[in-house]
């Protein structure tokens, strides 16, 4: 298998301030992402030969793309793969450049959550069944109660006692919002402290508010091409190193092997994608990473998953400040879910923006120093039924 | 011979005291506490209960008959007993039949499950009683009422208890009643009811039934008198001339009027207490009264020792707040977290998944003896296609695997305590945690599954399973 390795190239991206954009429509915030893509790439909407179009409840069909961007009669795909959306419409139009069907692809993920009225997205019940009809026997597990179950059996595991982990956590959540306080597309811009984090209500134990992600509006977009063709349009166009994407079938509930302290998908999506890329050492090699802290837990079984500390050790590396901007890994540098909240459909590509800007030297106040390589993650589903994770890594070319 | 060959029973496990309800609303607090079911708790799952308490008695013993006794079903129109025989997974060539609408539907059904037995056309017959009854708050029958459900096997061969005779008078009589529309019990004033209604009926059962078969109170070791209170039944008894000792409590100062669970309350009370030999009157009221005569045999020890209702009158946990009573009630709508709406129920995959949903039937692999729930087409573990045999988990003990506590969830009383179940035997269920106290919620904690209600769509009641922490 050759891979995605190198064939194709991203040489434009836009995203949105991400957050409660109550005057914004999906048509606005398409159109915000995907113009700052076009000025960034130097092309318009008349260059786009194909596109995918990545949402999971903004836009039932591609029209919705067509139709904000009146791209006229062109091929557009609708993408919808849980919380990896927005990188698994980036797989499917990097797939498509590298068969060498397409020149030029634009990919888009946009989520509205905001006018939904909705506190918190839906439960891990809708994962395995229509959506349209069921026996609705499937308990009503929220998002942060599957969490709060890996979280208890981690502590249990390691030994850890429920404060002990709860200030563990805390480190990450304080992290986060230390980088996001830095960016201005973020949705919250503001520090909090470790006791803030302890103090907050508790949505599901042993996580509070404050471990979990936001609930927000927002859109990322990319515009794609071959590599051999990507120096054409710009100096510093960032490379795709690998795609991966990981899916899970069940096996959490329907045997008793899983062990509630790892995310099994996470782990296989990072293999596939070290494999792509030839990495052999991740810790050492990815300078930069961008993952999916939905809940604070989240993010510390993923410094795990993605081998970035070995198993049962993350809090070495919390403790030590290891994945902090000053730290040799740095981990959400732009302030992760934590600070923009998660548009379910636009997140992935939110990540990838920021891995590539921070490629090209872009990022400011939080800019990290000469990064090489950088990966970015998501998880999507429900732990007990089955995720999908996605891990995407892109380079610099020198 | 026909009788009673086994018998079960089910209190929901919340109780309150009748002091605290009397505080809320400043009237005067009667003695005692009742039982309260829970808000995933109903008629139909009380009585599957029972059922189950009952059959774990007698397990090989196949059922024929079933029949629910009730005045509060949760369908106006639609069986209840085909849903508990579908949760206890009996064959589909059981006669289900619903007695409603009668305080004395247990009695009722006892006639027509021991004439059945005695005319040849049955031989096990589960006769279940279960009462979830709604009054209104701030009276004295909020605080008497009790819900709970009790269940007896009528048959013909290892009784417990062999009927003696019975005796039945039916009249046209209002004393309280749920007309259309109505969500609570209405009644007419009090002092009619108990005495036209209670009183005079009662009398004339049982002084009817010792003349039809010449028997003196004094040759019987018990009498279970159906009753509104303590008060009424023991001044029934004693115009009667039957001794204090000889009257039978139905836990109507632990549990409550369990409506026409009643009956069946009081005669497993003085079962579970009797002697072989000793002979039982009971009698119960409701447009007319039934009476009924047994005589305990020796085989009573057997079903003694598994003290069905000294382990129900153990599990307790107290309701501390009114407000938390009124939710498990239904009685006050709250504002709930905006969540998004649950997909739309359908009635087709109702049907289609009745046996994983409402029998908890998973599969076990032919090839590889990988037990797995839900039901699956191919293995998990060798990927066998089509080669599974059913495999039920309802009656399979459990541990807590990991857990949370969920206050997001939208549920009448918050928060929701959910785990993963590993079953003893292989499996795995992720599942809500039903009767806790969240702080009780540990890995490793023993749990049993409980049939319960998940919510009511559309005026469907969707029933499935939860564990519950196993309490001896």
């Amino acid at each position: 298998m050759p891979g995605i390795k190198d064939r194709v190239s991203i040489i434009g991206m836009g995203c949105t301030k991400f957050g409660e954009l109550w005057d914004k429509s999906v048509e606005d915030l398409i159109v915000e992402a995907v113009y700052e893509a076009f000025d960034d790439a130097g092309v318009g909407p008349d260059d786009i030969q194909a596109a995918w179009f990545g949402t999971v409840y903004s836009g039932l069909t591609a029209v919705t793309l067509a139709k904000a961007l009146k791209l006229r009669y062109i091929p557009i795909t609708r993408v919808e793969n849980m919380c990896a959306t927005g990188t698994e419409a980036l797989r499917a139009a990097a797939y498509a450049i590298a068969a060498g069907i397409y020149d030029i692809a634009l990919v888009v993920g946009v989520e509205k959550l905001k006018d939904t009225g909705w506190t918190g997205v839906s439960s891990a019940n809708v994962v395995s069944q229509s959506m349209i009809s069921s026996s609705n026997t499937e308990p009503d597990i929220t998002a942060p109660s599957m969490f709060a179950m890996l979280a208890n059996r981690y502590f249990y595991v390691y030994k850890i006692s429920p404060d002990e982990g709860k200030r563990l956590l805390a480190h990450i959540v304080v992290k986060n919002h230390h980088n996001g306080a830095l960016n201005p597309k973020a949705h919250f811009r503001r520090e909090v402290t470790i006791d803030d984090v302890l103090n907050s209500p508790i949505v599901a134990w042993p996580l509070g508010i404050l471990d979990s992600c936001g609930v927000s509006d927002g859109a990322a977009a990319a515009i794609l091409t071959r590599s051999d063709l990507a120096r054409s349009f710009r100096e510093d166009p960032i490379d795709i190193k690998a795609l991966a994407i990981c899916t899970g079938d069940s096996r959490p509930t329907l045997t008793t092997d899983y062990d509630f302290t790892h995310v099994e998908e996470n782990f296989l999506a990072a293999q596939m994608a070290y494999e792509e890329a030839g990495i052999k050492n991740p810790r050492k090699e990815i300078s930069i990473a961008e993952v999916h802290d939905c809940f604070s837990i989240h993010e510390m079984l993923i410094y795990e998953d993605l081998q970035f500390s070995a198993r049962g050790k993350a809090r070495i590396d919390i403790e030590s400040g290891a994945f902090t901007l000053d730290g040799d890994l740095p981990i959400n540098t732009d302030g992760g879910l934590k600070s923009f909240g998660h548009p379910i459909g636009a997140s992935g590509l939110r990540m990838i923006y920021e891995v590539y800007k921070q490629l090209q030297g872009k990022c400011g106040p939080r800019q990290i120093k000469n990064p090489t390589l950088g990966l970015t993650h998501n998880l999507g589903g429900s732990i007990g039924i089955g995720n999908v994770a996605s891990v995407c890594i892109l380079g610099r070319r020198d | 011979m026909v009788g009673i060959a086994c018998y079960g029973v089910y209190f929901p496990i919340r109780r309150m005291k009748r002091e605290q309800l009397a505080e809320v609303w400043g009237t005067a607090g009667l003695a005692g506490e009742r039982a309260v079911a829970n808000y995933d708790e109903d008629a139909v799952t009380m009585a599957t209960e029972a059922a189950i308490s009952c059959m774990r008695g007698v397990q090989k013993k196949p059922i024929d008959r079933l029949l629910l006794a009730t005045t509060s079903a949760p369908y106006y129109e639609k069986q209840s007993a085909s849903i508990v025989a579908s949760a206890l997974g009996l064959s589909s060539d059981v006669f289900t039949v619903d007695y409603t609408g009668s305080l004395r539907g247990a009695t009722i059904a006892l006639t027509a499950a021991t004439d059945a037995v005695e005319s040849g056309h049955a031989r096990n017959v589960l006769l279940i009683a279960s009462d979830k009854r709604a009054v209104l708050p701030k009276g004295k029958r909020e605080q008497l009422w009790g819900d709970g459900a009790a269940a007896v096997l009528v048959g013909e061969s290892d009784l417990i208890a062999v009927l003696e005779g019975s005796h039945s008078l039916s009249e046209n009589f209002l004393g309280e009643w749920r007309g259309e529309g109505d969500m609570f019990v209405k009644s007419w004033e009090e002092r009619f009811v108990i005495d036209e209604g209670y009183m005079r009926p009662m009398r004339e059962v049982i002084i009817g039934i010792m003349e039809k078969y010449r028997f003196e109170p004094r040759d019987f070791r018990r009498v279970i008198l159906s009753a509104p209170d303590t008060r009424r039944r023991n001044r029934l008894a004693k115009t009667l001339g039957f001794e204090l000792t000889q009257v039978q409590d139905a836990c109507l100062d632990t549990i409550g009027n369990t409506g026409t669970a009643q009956p069946l309350v009081g005669l497993i009370s003085a079962l579970e207490e009797a002697s072989p030999g000793d002979r039982l009157l009971l009698a119960t009221y409701g447009d007319g009264a039934d009476a009924f005569i047994f005589r305990v045999t020796e085989k009573i020890k057997d079903i003694q020792q598994r003290h069905e209702l000294k382990k129900c009158l153990r599990r307790r946990m107290s309701v501390n707040r009114y407000s938390e009573y009124l939710k498990m009630r239904n009685f006050v709508a709250t504002e709930e977290p905006k969540r998004p709406e649950p997909i739309p129920l359908s009635v087709t995959c109702l049907w289609r998944e009745n046996k994983k949903n409402l029998a908890l039937v998973g599969v076990k692999c032919k090839k590889c003896g990988t037990v797995q729930y839900p039901p699956q087409r191919v293995c998990v573990a060798c990927k066998a296609k089509d080669n599974f045999e059913d495999y039920s988990f309802s009656d399979k003990k459990g541990t807590v695997f990991t857990f949370s506590v969920d206050y997001l969830t939208p549920a009448p009383v918050s928060p929701t305590v959910f785990a993963v179940i590993d079953f003893e035997g292989g499996g795995r269920i992720w599942c809500e945690v039903t009767d806790i106290d969240p702080s009780e919620i540990k890995i490793g904690m023993p749990v049993e599954m409980t049939f319960r209600k998940l919510a009511t769509v559309n005026g469907i009641s969707n029933y499935f399973w939860k564990a519950r922490p196993y309490r001896k």
